[in-house]
């Protein structure tokens, strides 16, 4: 039981963080239709502004006096990196494809990925980066026998408010009024005068972010970021969006779990060799017998 | 003019501000130090190859009107027959010209020629993207090296078993997803890649884990023996280079003539207009599943062909052969050289092995590189650098009929 209990704590943490990125996928999946199979990379150059943001900071004595003013400046800072770095992956490799075959945005998008985390196993090579994490690493709490770090809380309570943020703005403000216009009918919001390009951006800008926080939570959580750290849970990312039903938001924060919760309990259970495997056999089920996913029938509904 | 030199400025701003941290931060145990020189170095390289660019932009942009298409490639300009007929005796003799080193180079050039050609009739032909192309390559050798190994099998009985495993495995993961709309398959393929690869590694007992398996033996050629025993066969392995040039040129002229013969078939009109209109295509009255999972299942023998062999050559496999980075490797060559372009395909996969085998000390870059080719390619030439004349004709139809309403 204990065990139960401790597996489930760490599966919604890692869950949370799928969730993060799942998001990202969904929502430029719900707008262009397209995989974006840079995001994972995304999400590892968000992993390495936080530790580079971080060492900074330790290496000039700021960290140690205000540990938690460091956590806030690197997740703000990777989350404004990658926002740019999102516009400039957007203006470079897709915006000039729109009216290009599915197959050409597919290739662009994964000369991309590799493009990326070969540059960024360039810049800061191949070993992976640490994490200062022995400052905030420290507390850690028992519920019923399963011990919970701060870490994990933080990690859970910070998806949980950018979750909630990203709700709000794309059912509460005009610009998420235009990101489910434009993902519905792409020429007919067009027509009534929402600007796709910009919309689209700002699309991927929200994604990124995402998924910015996201490498920064895993950097903290397993304490290194490495250059190729994007591709495995980019995939997985993306079985969550589609066991969710692509598209939809909620779907891709439930898919996030499950494939969370799958993952850590079969590592726990079964193989824990063969962790990465169940993700993939979960997709390939989720096509076999439900292709729309879980909350695929509402697709108007909160589709962006 | 001034237009133009705020964008260039807007766009250096923008690769500073992105390129910044990343290059110039060295992080340390616990030091963090900033490096400028390679930052100044990659910001000059940037601007480069923005001014390179724009000025493209700009030349294209003016000879717009009297520009038609990219022109008949070099592949046309040579009557076809000759330049295979060159190309085919160049082949022949090549090993008799050449060390053993160029002998190596030149089997793993027909090996990703087979490779290439394999993955371009589900990619180019048919137009579904496969992410896990290597797995196949993956299940050919480790099919052969474990028959031989246990069982004794020779090369040329387990060349066809590897190729129906093969097509068994592109069947398998092929079915459920070639029902959903192609880039569920191409995310669907690169995680079957992932699990080819953790299964090899984490399956002990068979598979020998990471340290792979040793002792295979090479092919063998086989005569009859005159023996006390009665008449029976006696045997050599071809080790040697040269001889295993030659069964890997045969591979991959086998894969030539079938890759072009089903291009020029009925299955093959089929695929294209698979890849050009699904819903077109199925109220022709093509059974789509059954054509896109035909695709599938003979680029994956393809592949086994070339694993099987690839197994034979090296006498040893292990799972860090079959990576991801095989597959784009395998799809830069097919997206570099021309969807559908046969020539096309055999050029970009000579470039793409021989390139980094001449600049050695650029190897760290090649994947770099070739990402971005990639992306660049589909920007700017998306039929490749030898376009397959269809090809040509559907991305620049619209052109070339523009042009013919203006002179009309």
């Amino acid at each position: 039981m204990e065990t139960f209990l401790q597996q489930m704590v760490n599966g919604l943490t890692l869950g949370a963080v799928y969730a993060l990125i799942a998001l990202g996928y969904t929502m430029v999946y719900g707008i262009i239709q397209l995989i974006n199979f840079a995001h994972g990379e995304i999400f590892a150059a968000g992993g390495y502004i936080g530790v580079i943001t971080l060492s900074f900071l330790q290496s000039r004595g700021v960290l140690e006096a205000h540990p938690t003013l460091g956590l806030v400046l690197a997740f703000a800072l990777a989350m404004v990196y990658c926002a740019f770095l999102a516009v400039a992956l957007e203006r470079m490799a897709y915006r000039p494809l729109r009216d290009a075959s599915r197959l050409s945005l597919l290739l662009s998008a994964l000369g991309m990925s590799i493009f990326f985390s070969n540059g960024m196993m360039l810049c800061q090579g191949v070993y992976d980066k640490a994490y200062p994490i022995q400052l905030y690493s420290t507390g850690q709490f028992t519920v019923g026998g399963a011990v919970v770090s701060y870490i994990q809380v933080y990690i859970f309570v910070g998806a949980l408010i950018l979750m909630i943020g990203l709700n709000l703005f794309v059912n509460r403000t005009r610009l998420g009024k235009a990101m489910r216009a434009t993902a519905q009918d792409k020429v007919m919001s067009a027509l009534l005068g929402i600007n796709a390009n910009r919309t689209i951006t700002i699309t991927f800008v929200i994604g990124s972010v995402l998924a910015a926080a996201a490498g920064v939570m895993v950097g903290l959580y397993y304490g290194s970021v490495r250059f190729d750290m994007g591709f495995i849970p980019g995939i997985k990312a993306f079985a969550a969006a589609v066991l969710g039903g692509i598209g939809n938001l909620t779907g891709a924060v439930l898919g996030g779990m499950i494939i969370g919760m799958v993952e850590v309990f079969a590592a726990g259970y079964l193989a824990s060799e063969y962790k990465d495997v169940f993700a993939f056999i979960i997709l390939i089920l989720v096509l076999y017998f439900r292709p729309t996913g879980i909350m695929g029938e509402q697709v108007d509904d909160t589709r962006v | 003019m001034r237009k133009e030199l705020v964008k260039f400025a807007v766009v250096m701003l923008w690769a500073f501000g992105l390129l910044f941290p990343m290059l110039g931060a060295q992080i340390g145990f616990e030091t963090f130090t900033f490096e400028w020189s390679r930052l100044v170095r990659v910001m000059g390289f940037v601007a480069v190859a923005y001014g390179a660019l724009a000025a493209q932009r700009a030349v294209s942009a003016h000879r717009k009107r009297g520009h038609r298409d990219p022109g008949p490639g070099l592949a046309e300009r040579v009557p076809p027959l000759w330049g295979w007929g060159i190309l085919a005796a160049v082949a022949l003799a090549f090993p008799w010209f050449a060390d053993n080193y160029a002998r190596d180079v030149a089997i793993n050039v027909l090996i990703y020629v087979a490779l290439g050609l394999g993955l371009n009739i589900v990619v180019g032909l048919a137009g579904l993207l496969d992410l896990g192309y290597i797995a196949f390559y993956a299940v050919g050798a480790y099919t052969y090296a474990l028959l031989n190994t246990h069982f004794g099998v020779p090369f040329w009985l387990a060349l066809p078993i590897g190729c129906v495993i093969s097509a068994g495995a592109g069947a398998f993961i092929g079915y459920p997803t070639l029902k959903m709309r192609g880039d569920y398959l191409a995310i669907v393929t690169l995680g079957f890649g992932e699990i080819i690869r953790i299964v090899l590694n984490n399956w002990d007992r068979v598979t020998e884990g990471p340290n792979g398996i040793l002792g295979i033996k090479a092919p063998g050629l086989y005569y009859p023996k005159l023996t006390e025993a009665g008449l029976t066969l006696g045997h050599v392995y071809l080790k040697n280079l040269t001889c295993l040039y030659y069964i890997a040129l045969v591979i991959a002229v086998v894969t030539i003539i079938g890759v072009y013969r089903l291009d020029h078939s009925r299955v093959g009109r089929a695929w294209v207009s698979i890849r050009e209109d699904e819903t077109a295509a199925e109220l022709t009255g093509i059974d789509t599943l059954r054509m896109k999972l035909l695709a599938y299942m003979l680029g994956a023998i393809f592949a086994g062909l070339a694993g099987a062999f690839y197994a034979a050559k090296v006498r040893y496999v292990n799972p860090s052969s079959f990576v991801f980075l095989e597959s784009a490797l395998v799809l830069c060559i097919v997206v570099l050289g021309g969807m559908g372009s046969i020539p096309g395909i055999i050029l970009a996969a000579a470039a793409i092995i021989v390139l980094p085998e001449v600049f050695r000390d650029l190897e760290l870059y090649r994947m770099l590189a070739f990402g971005g080719a990639m992306t660049l390619m589909m920007v700017y030439r998306p039929e490749g650098l030898i376009p397959a004349r269809r090809r040509r004709l559907e991305l620049h139809a619209r052109e070339a009929f523009a042009e013919e309403e203006g002179n009309a």
